[in-house]
């Protein structure tokens, strides 16, 4: 293969090497380069947040980053958030809310929504329309994907 | 936060009517579900379209030499592979035309009829080789004038789509070419004497632009052609038998060659109907000798696949001083894009479905024009005929000083009303919802604040029955298998699994439904026309009928008595007159191993008794006076359901309908330029609601029950797009005075009609 390039970075905490193309972008390194298919492609110019993935604690598209550049940085995508001992509190409150419809956005409000509350546990609504404002969904008119976030952060159970 | 989420019920279940998780709901939380696009397989090829640039074109020549030889690159195909093009009309007789227009919409033949209309396709090593093999294939194009316009598009003299398309009319068929497929009508009494005995009379012109359904997911197909003729393919789409005959008709196949798994598809609307990629990477896949992928662009989607139609209305309505309605009338031309089936038929048979009028008259028009084939968008051509009649209603209202809610409930349709195309109403819920409206905390309280307003829509969906099939297979263990064809895209695993549960009288836990390809399920009809639930719902129950019988058989045969002295209860066989003689569902599923096997329930049904619905909306705005910009403030959906089997995804469906519609409302547009190119195809300049642009969306449940279900269920999914358009337009006029014709009504359209209103 003509040009392409080692990588080294580390995936969901696990040191990860892989062999990319310096154009693929690293939405292209996880699904089709390591098979991490649970971060999805809705647009692939950034406008819709359904690849949202956080490279070292900041969410970006992964669409918008390319595969070279997170050598040597850590990487976090929704594969990472359950733990063998259940899921994420916040994968359970969009079960139990009915926050998802298709499932597609799910991945990456998922992602963005975790960023928002380890920066700020007690978000209130405004603050999470606020920053989930980069993540589209078609199916719930966010009404129910705003509660279960709601339900998480330590604002509604004070 | 206002927790405002009601469910006006009357009758529970034990199991119909709960919340529980949804079965594939850990999958899609954790990244596990396998959608379209996920798919792997060994030598998978890459598939890419090239898509005309031009709306409207002859197609002189292709060359793909080059191409071809490009490393990496190992099949290109072009209309010539296809069947159709060494088919003859002699051949194909009646079916020519139709055959042509299918053809012809997966890879043009002869010519171009919109920007992005398939012109060649590629596989390739993978999709950057692909995309670069595009480049190099030639087509040498006429560039014809295009028409984009739907009223354009009717002149005489206007562009000509389709050479040989002529009109009909009411079942004649026009003599020379026309743009307009059809005109239709239907009539009830005599409207021009209605209009006549009227007090009040308003005629209005309105118009609406192309939107799109906007699902997250694109469009994505993979296809291995076998060596020995089985064609196998993986898709995203609302209905895998709609795929497997289009690929079959398109490719000439019997239906038993091609085999279509359904993925977890990522939103549709009434979008991922038509299959747009299938019929092309299976052709690829034959000619390169391996499984090909492909995914379209967010472009691709927005240019190339199907979005509602923009139209043109008239509307006419007359009442007396009472607020009696005594005529209605009104005409509507919808855009089909390139080739003819527009919704309007749709649009004209909903229009009025609200009202019971005596008298009344709509004409529709399905028009061609060079914008992409439309497709269904969630309760196709009713949204655009309510923004027509609810906002000339709303007028009507205004000038004639009554109450929107009661002048509705005055004329409201209900049972016994016969509609201006022919049906009468059974039960319907129109009354429930408007006096549930009227009652509402929203409807009562006062609009306070400056340059805010308050505006109240109907809406009407029939509703689809169709056919569906399940199988449940009972386990030895005493859980249960529910096998079925519908494509889950929103919960339907949930909502179907309980239906099979309570009539069972099982747990819901203890059901595991699986949604199956073709060849594993009976005929089934796409998810869509909010069917689901309903048909696929009575599918199971009538599985789940059969499974019930076969036990009671069953235990008469290990109590060795007579059928007829058994009877299911609650989940457990027992004895009618030996209370001894009973056996739980689990412990008599022990049994049936060594009592002849499993038993397994069928049923393939067509239920006609779907329910139609109605919906009613409360919408608050907000309008900027200074830009122009409207803000939804407070919005309350109001639906009659017949029964809620899941209520939180049935809450789920209002609130994302009535976002759709905010987006219809506001902002969502196709722009096209003079030469009918649109100019905004990313999600940064079609701009669909977002988080921040949206306060909690509140619904009412009402349920009035449908008597074609066993559990009264209507159908659910598509009635709440229809009223937010006019809803939103009635707030703004009680903001600001103004009488929006118009969709979307942009910052911009406001700011002008503002600016008309003041002589500026």
């Amino acid at each position: 293969m003509p040009g392409v390039v080692h990588v080294q970075a580390k995936i969901n905490g696990e040191d990860t090497n892989f062999l990319c193309e310096p154009r693929q972008s690293l939405l292209e390194v996880l699904r089709d380069v390591l098979g991490m298919t649970g971060t999805k492609e809705g647009c692939n110019d950034g406008n819709c947040g359904a690849c949202t993935v956080m490279l070292d604690g900041r969410i970006v598209d992964s669409c918008l980053v390319l595969g070279v550049e997170i050598a040597g940085r850590e990487v976090q995508t929704v594969e990472g958030m359950a733990s063998p001992g259940g899921l994420h509190p916040l994968q359970q409150s969009f079960l139990e809310n009915a926050a998802l419809q298709c499932g597609i956005c799910t991945p990456g409000f998922l992602i963005a929504s975790r960023s928002l509350l380890d920066a700020e546990p007690d978000a209130d609504e405004g603050r999470i329309r606020h920053w989930l404002a980069g993540n589209l969904c078609r199916c719930t008119g966010y009404d129910k994907i705003v509660r279960a976030v709601l339900q998480v952060s330590t604002t509604s159970n004070k | 936060m206002t927790s405002s989420n009601q469910v006006l019920s009357e009758v529970e279940y034990n199991i119909v009517g709960k919340r529980p998780i949804r079965p594939d709901g850990v999958d899609k939380v954790t990244g596990r579900a396998q959608y379209g696009a996920d798919v792997k397989l060994t030598g998978l090829l890459a598939g890419r379209v090239l898509r005309s640039p031009h709306p409207h074109a002859r197609i002189r020549s292709i060359d793909t030499s080059k191409a071809e030889s490009l490393p990496g690159v190992r099949a290109v195909i072009t209309a010539k592979d296809l069947p159709f093009a060494s088919l003859t009309r002699e051949e194909l007789g009646g079916d020519y035309g139709r055959l042509k227009f299918a053809s012809d919409h997966m890879l043009a033949s002869d010519k171009a009829l919109f920007k992005g209309h398939p012109v060649a396709a590629v596989a390739a090593t993978n999709a950057h080789i692909a995309e670069s093999a595009l480049a190099l294939i030639q087509v040498d194009y006429e560039v014809l004038e295009a028409v984009v316009d739907v009223r354009e598009a009717m002149k005489d003299g206007a562009p000509l789509l389709h050479e040989e398309l002529r009109t009909s009319a009411m079942g004649e068929i026009a003599d020379k070419p026309s743009n307009v497929a059809a005109h239709l009508r239907y009539e009830k009494g005599n409207a021009e004497q209605g209009f006549a005995e009227a007090d009040v009379v308003l005629e209005r012109e309105l118009n609406t632009a192309s939107v799109h359904q906007g699902y997250i997911e694109p469009h994505n197909s993979t296809a291995f052609w076998n060596t020995d003729g089985q064609l196998s393919v993986w898709t995203s789409t609302q209905g895998s038998f709609a795929v497997r005959a289009a690929v079959a008709d398109v490719l000439r196949l019997p239906v038993s060659r091609v085999k279509v798994t359904p993925m977890e598809i990522g939103g549709g609307f009434g979008g991922k109907i038509t299959a747009y990629l299938d019929s092309i990477t299976a052709v690829l896949s034959k000619k390169a000798g391996a499984p090909v992928k492909q995914t379209m662009t967010r472009a691709e989607v927005f240019e190339a696949s199907g979005p509602a139609p923009g139209s043109w209305m008239r509307v006419k309505v007359g009442a007396k001083n009472d607020g009696r309605l005594t005529a209605v009338e009104m005409e509507v031309a919808m855009d089909a894009g390139a080739y003819p089936g527009s919704p309007v038929m749709q649009a004209i048979t909903c229009a009025f479905a609200c009202y019971d009028v005596e008298n009344g008259k709509v004409d529709g028009y399905d028009v061609v024009v060079n914008k992409p084939k439309t497709s269904a968008y969630r309760a196709p051509g009713s949204p655009q005929a309510a923004f027509g009649v609810e906002t000339v209603m709303d007028e009507l209202c205004q000038q004639l000083g009554v109450d929107p809610i009661e002048f509705r409930l005055l004329n409201a349709a209900k049972e016994g009303t016969r509609r201006i195309e022919g049906p009468v109403a059974r039960r319907v819920g129109l009354v429930e919802c408007l006096e549930a409206a009227r009652d509402h905390d929203h409807y009562k309280s006062a609009v306070e604040g400056e340059n805010r307003g308050r505006g109240v829509a109907a809406g009407y969906w029939m509703n689809r029955g169709f056919q569906s099939s399940c199988v449940i297979t009972v386990n030895f263990d005493g859980t249960v298998s529910l096998i079925m064809g519908s494509v889950d895209i929103g919960g339907t695993r949930a909502s179907i699994a309980q239906q099979a549960a309570e009539t069972l009288g099982i747990s819901y836990e203890d059901v595991k439904p699986t949604v199956v390809d073709t060849d594993s399920i009976g005929f089934t009809m796409v998810t869509g026309g909010s069917r689901t639930s309903f048909a696929t719902g009575i599918a199971a129950v009538e599985a789940a009928e059969s499974v019930k019988a076969q036990l009671v058989a069953r235990a008469a045969k290990i109590w060795d008595t007579a059928e007829e002295d058994v009877e299911y209860v609650d989940g457990e066989v027992r004895h009618k007159s030996d209370p001894e003689l009973r056996l739980g569902f689990k412990d008599l599923a022990r049994q049936l191993a060594s009592t002849g096997g499993t038993v397994a329930g069928q049923a393939n049904v067509d239920p006609p008794g779907e329910g139609n619905s109605y919906a009613v909306h409360i919408a608050d705005v907000e309008v900027d006076p200074d830009t122009g910009k409207t803000e939804v403030i407070r919005y309350t959906a109001l639906q009659d359901v017949g029964k809620a089997v899941h209520p939180s995804y049935v809450e789920g469906q209002m609130q994302g309908g009535v976002v759709q519609g905010i987006g219809w409302a506001l902002n969502e547009e196709y722009y096209f330029d003079d030469s009918g190119r649109m100019m905004n195809p990313t999600f940064l300049d079609y701009r669909m609601p977002t988080s921040l642009d949206l306060p909690m969306i509140d619904t009412v449940i009402v349920e009035v029950a449908n008597s074609g279900h066993p559990y009264g269920v209507r159908g659910v999914g598509e009635v709440p797009i229809v009223p937010p358009m006019a809803a939103i337009a009635n707030g703004i006029h009680g903001a600001t005075g103004l009488r929006l014709h118009s969709l979307p009504m942009t910052p911009g359209k406001v700011l002008e009609a503002e600016w008309e209103q003041n002589g500026v």
